[in-house]
């Protein structure tokens, strides 16, 4: 599960002398790390931290709540676009419009079933998703009638997309419009249930411009050899290698398309083969940055509890302006956020029926920084807000995105205040404190979370300066290392001079003197090298001085 | 007049003098032996043994130096090399993580050595294994510090130091045990092979004897309590 990135001591060390005394551990996965609180995150080893509350229920939406004649029956498609938010009912054929306001938080506004001016069929059925262009354009899923309409803000008809004429897709396929995004430029995107080649995309002017973004197939060496010697029969009993398809999308206000994928293939997740969440660009490619160091996957341990087991399956992701993204987990019922490098911000909710759990989340979107969860079962819409300690989690993560490093530095030490355990708030620290060019306690923080990226970017600085204001120090060092073994080899030459010289030469061993004389001698010895100097010195003053004289 | 030379006092002779003067000069000596050793590995190894220049208190040193840096290097290794999960970490069987298997490897190398005309004997064996080990904490202590002064950028350096540490214990356990033995360089290899063979054959016996001891434990535990029952 772990991302194969540098060699911790994690286990490694345990498992070593416990395989060594031949004792079995059990493999990670089986440790059913199961947290306590609502609110939680996976620490830098994957344990997990509970934490305070990042959003709060602020209420939940029910059709008798918002004043509906109509039960709301399966509810599948939730978009917020300016200040209204659409709910496709799909199991009564209709959408509903809810609106913003400031102490209800959302109230209804309207509710159709049809269309104006449609050349066949004006009704609805079955809506799935609903998108609205820049230009107030509406377009709809209408899966019942096999197509993607095109209607004005006043329902009136555009157009509508239907099934493409293309080689990939065979005549006899039923158009199955499911989820559908538009971009600035009213491209329409689309997945279409039964075609796993990627998302549809048509131009504005409903010609098909072809699939983008399709998901890699899992793909394995061991198979394409076995398949290389397997007999056709063989082949066609074995399971088939189909892409899988993604579960939902949502354009961000890059204009990239965030979609999710439900993955059910543990070992394919373990073996890094599929991304869970992916964020497309316009050719089609994944560049969501992934940089955390546990995989942006949702739960990463899946044991089996409570009648639910495997990895976190995402029915539905969205992006908010501060590139933190939200996938909801229809498995466990669960959301789970991550910044733009895809570290963990908050992983919280489950299944059940109380507020803020879910039966069968089915769509999430946000207005601002609040979240709100569609849930096909229960047919309600759950409203969260950000709680206080939330306030400053974004707080940070805004004010060091506009460069204000200090208050972002400030906000993160409240978050560290309440919650010791939050990993994000000591990166986020290490981050400002790195920017406001603290280098030493950008290090100390960036140590705590084993950030080594960026630990080594500040501690370069912090060298460099090191060596600037110790350069004295440094050349000293530096000159010491290669002057020292040169200076010895000199010291060597000179002792050996010293002995090799008339003046402490050795009395001859033959006359076996004592230590006391020994040292008697040198003593005369010196005595007589002196006098013998000093009579030299003279002889020199005075040859000085004749000359001088003259 | 004859000559004498002059004795050169240096800190090392200093601090060699002290060995000698609390452990007896033998010991220094056999330690030093082992710079010998890893630089002339079949020379050395052969001396060690044949001429026998090494002792089991040096040996015995070398093997406590390995284990210290060992666990020295988790805690000031740089985290950019080494993180430690601390609650995890069990300090004594950590120090089995390492001693076990060299006590596996001297006794299955003996073992199976000893019935195909190896001449080493069961102490020299490890003796020489001890050895062989001098490049690990000569080379992983001052890499410890080292690391503390580098960047992710400049991690190569230490690992492929690090790397060429164990390498050179590698090559020079596979050296030693050729000259102990008196081997040639094709059978000792395929000796190298058969101990790691008979490594894991000790590995599950001892896993056969201490389940069957368990059982046995439980089997006599359960027919006291049964005894106690009736009476």
């Amino acid at each position: 599960m772990k991302k194969p990135v540098i060699l911790t001591i994690k286990r490694i060390g345990a498992l070593m002398a416990a395989a060594a005394l031949g004792i079995m551990t059990v493999p990670m996965h089986s440790q059913a790390m199961e947290h306590r609180s609502y609110t939680y995150i996976y620490d830098y080893w994957g344990d997990v931290q509970d934490t305070p509350d990042v959003y709060e229920v602020f209420n939940v939406y029910t059709s008798a709540e918002l004043g509906l004649d109509v039960r709301m029956n399966n509810p599948s498609g939730l978009t917020v676009a300016g200040d209204k938010v659409y709910i496709c009912d799909t199991g009564n054929n209709r959408v509903v419009v809810l609106g913003t306001d400031p102490d209800l938080g959302l109230v209804l506004l309207d509710e159709f079933d049809s269309i104006k001016g449609a050349p066949d069929n004006n009704s609805l059925s079955g809506p799935t998703d609903l998108a609205v262009s820049e230009d107030g354009n509406i377009f709809i899923a209408d899966k019942g009638n096999n197509r993607i309409l095109k209607v004005d803000p006043d329902l009136h008809y555009i157009m509508e997309f239907t099934l493409p004429v293309d080689s990939a897709l065979s005549a006899d396929t039923i158009f199955l419009p499911n989820k559908i995004v538009v971009d600035t430029a009213e491209r329409v995107y689309c997945i279409c249930d039964g075609v796993n080649k990627g998302l549809l995309k048509y131009e504005p002017d409903g010609t098909f411009a072809g699939f983008i973004g399709a998901t890699k197939a899992p793909y394995d060496l061991i198979d394409y050899i076995w398949k290389k010697f397997a007999t056709q029969e063989q082949i066609d009993r074995m399971p088939v290698d189909v892409p899988t398809e993604y579960s939902n999308i949502y354009m961000d206000y890059e204009g990239f398309i965030y979609a999710s994928v439900p993955v059910s293939d543990a070992q394919a997740l373990d073996d890094l083969k599929v991304d869970s969440v992916r964020r497309l660009n316009l050719l089609g490619n994944n560049i969501l940055v992934n940089n955390g160091e546990w995989l942006n996957c949702g739960d990463i341990y899946w044991g089996s509890a409570g009648g639910y087991s495997g990895p976190s399956m995402f029915s539905d992701v969205t992006a908010m302006e501060n590139d933190i993204y939200v996938c909801l987990d229809r498995n466990r019922g669960r959301l789970f956020g991550y910044d733009d490098q895809g570290r963990m911000v908050f992983a919280f909710g489950g299944n059940g029926n109380m507020d803020g759990y879910f039966r069968r989340p089915i769509g999430i979107d946000h207005i601002g920084y609040d979240l709100l969860v569609l849930d096909s079962a229960d047919c309600s819409l759950t409203y969260f807000v950000l709680s206080d300690f939330g306030k400053n989690i974004y707080g940070a993560i805004d004010n060091f995105d506009s460069g204000k490093y200090e208050e972002s530095a400030a906000l993160w030490q409240k978050v560290l205040d309440i919650d010791g355990n939050y990993d994000l708030a000591y990166i986020g620290l290490g981050r400002a404190y790195l920017r406001q060019e603290n280098y030493a306690e950008a290090m100390k923080y960036f140590e705590i979370k084993y950030d080594d990226d960026n630990w080594s970017k500040a501690f370069k600085e912090y060298r460099k300066e090191w060596v600037q204001s110790h350069l004295f120090i440094t050349v000293l060092v530096l000159l010491l290392i290669f002057l020292v073994p040169l200076g010895i080899e000199k010291f060597r030459n000179m002792k050996i001079e010293i002995a090799t010289s008339d003046v402490f030469r050795f009395p001859d061993p033959e006359d076996n003197m004592t230590r006391a004389e020994i040292r008697e001698y040198h003593k005369k010895q010196r005595q007589e090298y002196r006098e013998r100097e000093k009579a030299k010195k003279e002889a020199r003053k005075l040859a000085k001085l004749n000359s001088s004289n003259r | 007049m004859a000559q004498t030379t002059v004795k050169e006092k240096t800190i090392v002779s200093g601090i060699a003098g002290w060995f000698k003067k609390t452990f007896g000069p033998k010991y220094w000596d056999s330690l030093k032996f082992s710079l010998y050793c890893i630089t002339h590995p079949l020379d050395g190894f052969w001396d060690l043994t044949h001429e026998k220049r090494g002792t089991y208190a040096a040996a015995n040193t070398i093997l406590f130096l390995t284990i210290l840096v060992r666990i020295l290097a988790l805690k000031y290794t740089s985290f950019v090399f080494i993180r430690v999960y601390w609650e995890d970490i069990n300090i004594f069987l950590y120090i089995a993580s390492i001693l076990f298997p060299l006590l596996l490897f001297v006794i299955g190398n003996w073992a199976t050595t000893t019935l195909f005309d190896g001449k080493g004997k069961l102490g020299q064996v490890y003796i020489g294994t001890c050895y062989a080990l001098t490049p690990y904490p000569l080379m992983q202590f001052p890499l410890m510090i080292i690391s503390n002064v580098i960047t992710v950028n400049e991690a190569q350096f230490y690992t492929v130091l690090a790397g060429l540490s164990l390498v050179w214990c590698g090559l020079l356990i596979i050296a030693a045990m050729g000259q102990i033995h008196e081997f040639s360089g094709a059978k000792n290899i395929l000796f190298m092979i058969f101990s790691l063979f008979a490594m894991l054959v000790i590995i599950f016996i001892l896993m056969i004897f201490f389940s069957m001891v368990t059982q046995a434990l439980g089997y006599f535990y359960s027919l006291y309590r049964e005894f106690m029952f009736r009476v």
